[in-house]
């Protein structure tokens, strides 16, 4: 089956985000496929490079990352969404002027038409956070 | 039946709520939706709300212009407009006041849903 995961949940602060991970990396595991990840609303926060949890706590972005690098997964960042909460790639934030990026290279950002598309090419849609 | 049926349920000073609304128009342009108006998600649809003094955007304005989009089937629960004390003509869109049961089928005949 092919799956579309939506997470909407920030990690730390909301279950939404490990649960999101748990069942993405669940449904690799069983043989399933992931069309895509797509973070919306305060799940761009996932994608932060400069979190730095202690070190007996989960790292949500890195596990994300590691998942999406073993699975070749197409993990991405709505643009609206992460610019608005200071979340930027290299190319937005010299857009922007701005001094460093946060976007950790395995997550890509795009547009709301992603959530669409993925929407409509997946068998399952299954979002985390709301 | 639409592709997408979007479920509104955050209250209009809900950021969740004007992101929702983005997705929405976002999806009326690839693909055939609908959208249903549940709990809280009913007030962002009440007419003469201005939400700049607190700090937000009268995003909910944009509802009035679904129908352009495209968006025709657009619901509400009408047991919940009534508890709200609300009318009909309160609300800044014509929609479909549908009872439990035909909100139990809306969700189960759509086969991809939203939630905002």
């Amino acid at each position: 089956m092919k799956f579309a995961i939506v997470v909407y949940g920030a990690p730390y602060s909301h279950q939404a985000s490990r649960s999101g991970y748990l069942f993405t990396r669940a449904v690799l595991d069983m043989g399933h496929e992931v069309h895509r990840v797509f973070f919306y609303h305060d799940g761009v926060y996932n994608a932060s490079k400069l979190a730095v949890p202690p070190q007996d706590e989960a790292d949500m972005q890195a596990d994300w990352s590691a998942l999406g690098a073993t699975h070749n997964l197409d993990l991405v960042v709505c643009i609206a969404s992460a610019l608005r909460r200071g979340m930027l790639d290299s190319t937005e934030a010299a857009r922007y002027d701005k001094s460093a990026d946060s976007i950790a290279d395995e997550f890509s950002i795009s547009g709301l038409g992603q959530l669409i598309d993925t929407t409509l090419e997946a068998d399952k849609v299954v979002t985390f956070g709301v | 039946m639409s592709q997408i049926l979007f479920v509104m349920s955050r209250s209009p000073r809900s950021i969740n709520a004007q992101e929702g609304f983005d997705a929405l128009l976002m999806g009326s342009a690839f693909a055939t939706c609908s959208v249903v108006f549940l709990g809280a998600g009913l007030f962002q649809l009440v007419n003469g709300q201005d939400a700049e003094p607190l700090g937000g955007k009268n995003f909910s304005h944009g509802f009035g212009a679904l129908k352009d989009y495209g968006v025709t089937e657009i619901y509400c629960n009408k047991r919940e407009l009534v508890r709200a004390d609300l009318a009909i003509e309160d609300l800044s869109v014509s929609l479909e006041l549908l009872d439990d049961g035909e909100i139990n089928a809306l969700f189960h005949n759509h086969p991809m849903i939203l939630p905002f």
